[in-house]
């Protein structure tokens, strides 16, 4: 379990430094803490990010966790309280409460090889980890990003997947799943990457983040390669509303996904994952 | 000779045809060939005469379809995969176009040559089959999984 | 000699309401049962006139009325149509106002606390209850603070059952029907001809501190063994019961048939949940007056039975009433062994009695385990 912040229930007011445009449709804001000082998390963690007046949603920190004096996080618009962020410029105010939840056990994938499986946005929150993972490099034997996007245009962060590709270390596959013949790239599903990337199945740690099916189907294929239930985390979405595991919306069998999660180990949670409308 | 001895070596070290019995690897010799294609080149149309099935020894391929204005891919194959079933069943017409996105080094079979032996024999039949059904599921279950649109727009 | 916790006195009728004035006195709001909307509602009582003197209670699943009782108890009803929660975690509550300042806000706290309340009429298994949510709302890493101080200003007079509802299944539950530790007092009402009088035992240093200020007598060994005696007839009242496998069962019923049986009955209306003693979910509601100028976020109770309650993007995870009433029982009787170290029952029967189609827990976690028990002689028969 892990720390909350001193006082989880009131928004921080922290400050747009800069909105970036990644996607049609997927943004990022860097933040700074109104009133200074630091704002630290571990990778996978979320905040609860509040808009005057509108509302409140949880959504992932992408930044690098070693800056503290910037807090970034990538959101996709799909509700009220995302549009209303992508509707703000910098130099407005949102309130951040948090980080909650679990993080990324990246320190325990010490000595194995780290596969990290993304899907669409679950990119942001497992950024945060590739860069924990790249500031460690010499401690991991292979670094493997796996990346499946619905279009080449739903690509995100493409610049830095390029750059994290370029160098002798680390291996990126990205495939999407619909594409016309501009796109050079894989087409096909992010599984059958998985299936066919050269990590030792029995010295590898792999985290999981996309939409939930996406994340059965990619479990499902590293179990099939041979990796141990126990050394695949995946990261869950529920409504998370509070953040400290009091409001209960964001229960999953006997897990608040907001306290307990939203990064789990695969072993802990296997008997969930086939059960619907849990 | 020698380039029969060396093609027997690739078709044993495709992941295809591992551990194919030694008899079997040398009648699908007989109908095999080494092939290669540059960049961009198509290895078939949509609709042309499906006469071969290729390995994929290295590089890799996309199968597209052709509409007017844009071409969209529907999949791609890499080294360690094969390309095409359509010469399997009559009446024996490719249904996607296949380009070569890199360099490809392929072996190409035969298909009335093999088709002949496996007729013949049906235990070469049903051991080429056999290799071919999961193939096909795999890429069923992954077109199936793309038709969900899992990172659509939700709703 | 001032009284020490376990101290028995007897109070006479009459003495109850120096008991009420004293607690007002120090300062606490006494709340307790009162009569009104067709049931007992605890609410504010100024005087011993307020409680409901004759009047009892009638539960049974999908039903609930008062009738008038064989005497003048005070006590005489077995439960309200709701519990405490409602004063030690109001339904609604803000948590902060926020004003617009320049491009930013500026954030004022909730709302204060108000006085101390002294709640009379605590029953034994309202009492687990408060415990429970004691464990919720205060549990590792995170204290709700409101709950926290309203409760740890609260003093608790218990009132043990003499008598159980229909609806009660306290004794299976294992929290009841005598009152376990955690009350300030404990009273055990008793009629007799025309005496009329209460067996008072101390629970706490400020119990007992009160018990002193009413100087009263002793108990005779013959009002001790009538007091001991009414949880023992309470218990042997109860026709209800819940298995003690509750947690079982239900962890090993997820895709048991049975839910779409349940959902064919249950309206997902919600009342079981927020006549629950122990259900603790909230959503919060942000909202701005009409300049945008203030912003205020409530905090309000939730239920699980709501289809927004677990929306997430792309819509919600348990779309299907069967899903809902699984969740429901099974965060109750089996999850919540791990988040909180107890079953969140505490055999009050309330649920039963509010459900409007009167779905009962304690009937659905039974046919359940029957068809456990079905399947698997099911399964040996095959041999």
């Amino acid at each position: 379990m892990t720390v909350l912040p001193a006082n989880p229930m009131s928004p921080r007011p922290f400050r747009i430094l800069k909105v970036v445009r990644e996607l049609s449709d997927t943004f990022t804001l860097l933040l700074q803490p109104e009133t200074g000082g630091a704002f630290s998390f571990r990778p996978g963690q979320f905040n609860m990010l509040y808009v005057f007046g509108a509302g409140e949603v949880p959504i992932s920190i992408s930044g690098e966790p070693a800056e503290d004096r910037q807090l970034v996080h990538t959101i996709r618009s799909v509700g009220p309280v995302t549009q209303a962020l992508g509707r703000l410029k910098a130099g407005d105010v949102v309130g951040v409460r948090g980080p909650f939840g679990t993080p990324w056990p990246v320190e325990d994938a010490f000595g194995d090889d780290l596969a990290i499986i993304a899907g669409g946005v679950g990119l942001a929150p497992l950024r945060p980890a590739i860069y924990q993972a790249l500031a460690n490099r010499p401690r991991f034997g292979k670094l493997i990003i796996m990346y499946g996007a619905r279009t080449p245009q739903d690509i995100l962060f493409r610049k830095e997947l390029e750059k994290w590709r370029s160098r002798f270390d680390v291996n990126v596959h990205v495939t999407v799943d619909h594409a016309t013949g501009q796109w050079a790239g894989r087409v096909g599903v992010v599984t059958k990457v998985v299936a066919k990337a050269g990590f030792d199945p029995l010295h590898t740690t792999a985290l999981v983040c996309g939409p939930e099916v996406m994340m059965r189907y990619a479990v499902e294929a590293l179990e099939e390669r041979g990796v141990a239930a126990s050394k695949v985390h995946v990261s869950m979405e529920r409504n998370m509303k509070c953040g400290v595991g009091l409001c209960g919306h964001c229960q999953w069998g006997p897990h608040f996904v907001c306290r307990d999660g939203p990064v789990f180990r695969f072993s802990d949670v296997a008997a969930l994952f086939p059960v619907r409308e849990l | 000779m020698v380039q029969i001895e060396g093609l027997g070596r690739i078709i044993d070290e495709h992941p295809f045809f591992r551990g194919i019995d030694g008899k079997f690897r040398s009648l699908l010799v007989g109908c095999a060939a080494n092939e290669r294609l540059d960049a961009g080149q198509y290895l078939f149309r949509q609709g042309g005469h499906a006469d071969k099935f290729y390995l994929v020894r290295a590089g890799s391929l996309q199968l597209e379809v052709h509409a007017p204005g844009r071409t969209i891919v529907v999949d791609t194959v890499d080294e360690g995969e094969i390309v095409g079933w359509s010469w399997l069943v009559e009446p024996y017409r490719w249904t996607f176009d296949a380009r070569a996105v890199t360099l490809l080094r392929l072996v190409s079979f035969d298909a009335k040559c093999l088709r002949g032996k496996m007729e013949a024999d049906a235990e070469l039949g049903y051991e080429v089959l056999r290799r071919f059904v999961p193939v096909i599921g795999q890429r069923l279950a992954a077109t199936r999984l793309r038709l969900i649109d899992i990172y659509g727009p939700g709703e | 000699m001032a009284p020490s916790i376990g101290a028995k006195v007897v109070l006479l009728r009459e003495d109850l309401d120096r008991l009420i004035a004293e607690l007002r006195e120090r300062g606490y709001v006494v709340i307790g049962p009162t009569l009104g909307e067709g049931a007992i509602l605890y609410e504010e009582v100024t005087s011993s006139g307020d409680l409901p003197a004759g009047w009892s209670d009638v539960a049974e699943a999908a039903a609930y009325r008062l009738q008038e009782g064989a005497d003048r108890r005070l006590f005489g009803y077995s439960l309200a149509a709701q519990g405490w929660k409602r004063h030690l975690y109001p339904p609604r509550q803000r948590l902060f106002l926020a004003e617009r300042a320049g491009r930013g806000f500026r954030l004022s706290s909730g709302e204060a606390d108000g006085a101390p309340m002294a709640l009379l009429g605590v029953r034994a298994c309202e009492l687990a209850a408060i415990q429970i949510q004691d464990r919720v709302f205060t549990k590792e890493g995170f204290t709700e603070p409101g709950y926290a101080g309203r409760r740890r200003a609260a003093f608790i007079v218990a009132v043990e059952c003499g008598r159980a509802a229909a609806t009660c299944f306290c004794a299976s539950a294992g929290t009841g029907p005598a009152v376990g530790p955690g009350y300030d007092l404990l009273l055990n009402e008793m009629i007799d001809g025309d005496a009329h009088r209460f067996l008072a035992t101390a629970g706490s240093d400020n119990g007992a501190a009160i018990l002193g200020g009413l100087s009263c007598r002793p108990p005779t060994a013959a009002e001790l063994s009538s007091a001991a005696a009414q949880p023992a007839a309470a218990a042997a009242q109860q026709q209800r019961r819940i298995s003690a496998d509750a947690a079982g069962v239900l962890t090993r019923a997820a895709e048991s048939p049975h839910w779409e049986a349940v959902s064919k009955r249950c309206l997902t209306c919600g009342n079981c949940t927020m006549v629950c003693p122990t259900c603790f979910c909230t959503t919060v509601e942000d909202i701005t007056d009409l300049s945008g100028d203030i912003a205020e976020r409530w905090r309000q109770w939730d239920s699980c039975f709501t289809i927004d309650y677990s929306y997430i993007h792309g819509g919600s995870v348990r779309q299907s009433g069967a899903a809902r009433y699984r969740q429901w029982i099974t965060h109750k009787l089996a999850s919540w062994h791990r988040q909180f170290g107890s079953s969140g029952c505490v055999g009050c029967g309330r649920c039963i009695a509010w459900c409007p189609v009167g779905i009962d827990i304690t009937a659905e976690l039974h046919a359940l385990e029957q068809a456990e028990q079905v399947s698997k002689g099911g399964d040996n028969g095959a041999d």
